[in-house]
């Protein structure tokens, strides 16, 4: 959640939603392809002499590769660093719980 | 001798590989000690330098040292070894591992950063101390870490003993035959406890240059040298499909997993995944970045690593069809020794002796990663916290050196004592052990609903359980105990990785137990971070401790 208040630190930074969302999805994508074994625990079709549960694997090294590169520029578009400058307020004394 | 027959084995040293070996070994060494003076610091005797490497590396220095981290004997020797004795559900789920590691890793790794960065925590029981203002929990995180960074000593230490042993060092009797375990483990001490971090760092070029190397030559000419990988594909499958030796009424492994292998599968790839980056050695590694960002980096060109790994999986097949035997010095069958066997089968002398330095490298720089962040650990949340709270920067850096050569002895302890046919069970064991401490960590990067005493009753259950079925499972080939690390799901009826079964057990008590407490209103603990703190950056400024709980700001620099 954020505020407009930008000098109150114990926020969330402002955030592009939509992008954040995009790149959580490119993440996600990789480990439920992998997640899932029996779409690829089989032998055919063959790339070369490779079964395709080997070769299959070894391709998302790249597709991950590339979705993680791609929610790595997303994220950084989507929230802009805020510098934690020196007029920032401490946080209250005695505040326990959230 | 002709590619399909296997050479004699395990015969006497091979002089002109083991010189090579030595060489490499010692020029390793001599780099170790010369670092450190790379990227001086004012002075090594603080924590800080010796243990985070000034905390000032850069996206290569960090992947270079993450590389260290995550490609180690596991990947040279226990997977294909795994791959060559078991099959692909062994062996072969370390991909998808690697794989689905770093989305995971992205997306909660930069908020580590961030706050560790604000308050200056170098280990995750320093985070976990701060969010809750919990000891208990805090202990509970920094005991794990260590005890779970004995096995994954233990595996490196399995692997350099395998290389010295293919190269002919040691014999068989009890002295002599654990020989070469020792020469490495004292190599291994000496260098760590000089240069701390930068030692591993600066080695880890030279270790993956020589890895690269001999991955590149042995991907290119075994195959061709075997009869191609359709043959070699061929003979997996085959040996896999003959019956268990230990059990006839078996397969002795699995070519591609069956249906009855997903879960088995998946459980492993993730469980593994899960629990990589909360070792202290990974969250070190992480943390001695210099940027926010450099791990988020990172975590899109790492796993060209795994693709590597994957490489050298499949030579524990290769090695089926070469039709190595993996002999150890004591005349008896070893899987671990597989792959140093088929180099030296297979190689000119002097590049069998490139590769085993490789390997044995390769097993040396993680190992020194994993014992610095272990002492990190032990000097800072139990030295620090409970026997000497006044200690100097100093006494940190002096208890720390110490501590990284107990460990190690421990690791020793585990190498001589637990069942070594599958080294690749050290690493899941220590899995099983270390995600117990996943929801302290990163729930809590996320959230405070979570009571502290609530993932203390987690851990504590989920450690409880996941040890005992560990326990439970007896390799039916040597009868030992901590035999493997796939349990029956309770509930499903599917064999599954016991960590993630230990994990989920974890968390519904961990739920139970906060719905309770908070209900109770018992209180959950000071907060010292702020929101804004998980997302703060290199340029931002730490905040200071004192001794009260006032808390003003210095400048940005450590």
């Amino acid at each position: 959640m954020s505020t407009d208040n930008a000098v109150d630190h114990d926020t969330v930074p402002p955030a592009n939603k939509g992008m954040l969302v995009a790149a959580g999805v490119l993440l996600a994508i990789p480990m439920i392809a992998l997640a899932w074994v029996g779409s690829y625990s089989k032998e055919t079709p063959k790339l070369g002499a490779f079964p395709f549960f080997i070769w299959y694997q070894f391709l998302w090294v790249f597709l991950c590769s590339f979705m993680t590169y791609g929610a790595y520029r997303l994220v950084k578009a989507a929230r802009p660093h805020r510098p934690m400058t020196g007029d920032m307020t401490t946080r209250p004394d005695g505040e326990v719980d959230r | 001798m002709t590619a399909l027959v296997p050479a004699a084995t395990g015969t006497g040293v091979n002089g002109v590989a083991l010189t090579v070996l030595i060489l490499l070994f010692v020029l390793v060494t001599g780099m170790g000690f010369w670092a450190t003076r790379w990227r001086r610091a004012d002075s090594m005797e603080s924590l800080e330098e010796w243990g985070l490497g000034g905390r000032r590396f850069g996206t290569w220095v960090t992947w270079f040292l993450l590389g260290g981290d995550l490609y180690t004997a596991y990947t040279f020797v226990a997977v294909p070894a795994a791959m060559f004795a078991l099959g692909a559900v062994s062996g072969f789920f370390a991909v998808p591992y690697t794989i689905v590691l770093y989305p995971i890793i992205f997306v909660f790794m930069a908020r580590l950063w961030s706050v560790s960065h604000r308050h200056g925590y170098v280990t995750p029981a320093d985070f976990v101390r701060g969010r809750y203002d919990s000891k208990g929990l805090s202990l509970a995180v920094s005991i794990t870490g260590i005890l779970a960074t004995m096995p994954y000593i233990a595996l490196q230490l399995v692997g350099i003993q395998a290389v010295l042993e293919v190269a002919g060092l040691g014999g068989s009797n009890a002295l002599a035959k654990d020989l070469p375990l020792f020469i490495a483990f004292a190599l291994l001490a000496a260098y760590t406890y000089s240069s701390g971090l930068r030692a591993p760092a600066v080695i880890a070029f030279v270790k993956d240059a020589l890895i690269y190397l001999v991955i590149i030559v042995a991907i290119v000419y075994l195959p061709t040298k075997v009869g191609g990988w359709g043959h070699i594909f061929d003979a997996a499958q085959q040996k896999m499909a003959k019956p268990s030796a230990a059990n006839p009424a078996k397969p002795t492994g699995a070519f591609i997993p069956n249906n009855q292998q997903y879960w088995a599968y998946a459980t492993l790839a993730f469980g593994s995944a899960l629990a990589l980056f909360m070792y202290p050695h990974s969250i070190t590694a992480s943390l001695s970045a210099k940027s926010r960002n450099t791990i988020r980096r990172n975590a899109s060109i790492l796993p060209a690593y795994s693709f590597v790994l994957g490489l050298l999986a499949l030579l524990g097949w290769v090695a089926i069809a070469a039709g190595t035997k993996p002999i150890g010095l004591d005349g008896k069958p070893n899987a671990q020794l597989v792959v140093p066997q088929l180099f030296e089968d297979m190689f000119p002398s002097w590049f069998a002796g490139v590769a085993f330095a490789a390997i044995a490298i390769g097993a040396l720089v993680p190992a020194a990663i994993m014992s610095i962040a272990a002492a990190n650990t032990f000097t800072r949340n139990i030295y620090k916290e409970w026997i000497k709270p006044s200690a100097s920067y100093a006494d940190e850096a002096r208890v720390g050196k110490l501590v990284s050569l107990v460990v190690k002895a421990f690791a020793l302890v585990f190498v001589l004592t637990l069942d070594k046919s599958q080294a690749i069970n050290f690493q899941l064991l220590g899995g099983i052990w270390i995600l117990q401490t996943f929801p302290s960590i990163v729930f809590s990067l996320y959230t405070r609903w979570f009571h502290r005493y609530g993932l203390l009753a987690g851990w504590a259950v989920g450690m409880v359980y996941g040890t005992i079925t560990a326990y439970n499972v007896v390799n039916p080939a040597t009868g030992k105990h901590f035999g493997g690390s796939l349990a029956m799901i309770p509930s499903i009826a599917q064999m599954g990785y016991i960590a993630l079964t230990a994990f989920v057990i974890n968390i519904i008590v961990a739920v139970i137990v906060t719905l309770v407490l908070n209900a109770m209103k018992v209180s959950n603990g000071r907060d010292e971070t702020i929101k804004g703190d998980y997302f703060a950056d290199a340029g931002d400024p730490r905040v200071e401790k004192n001794l009260t709980t006032d808390v003003h700001l210095t400048t940005g620099t450590p």
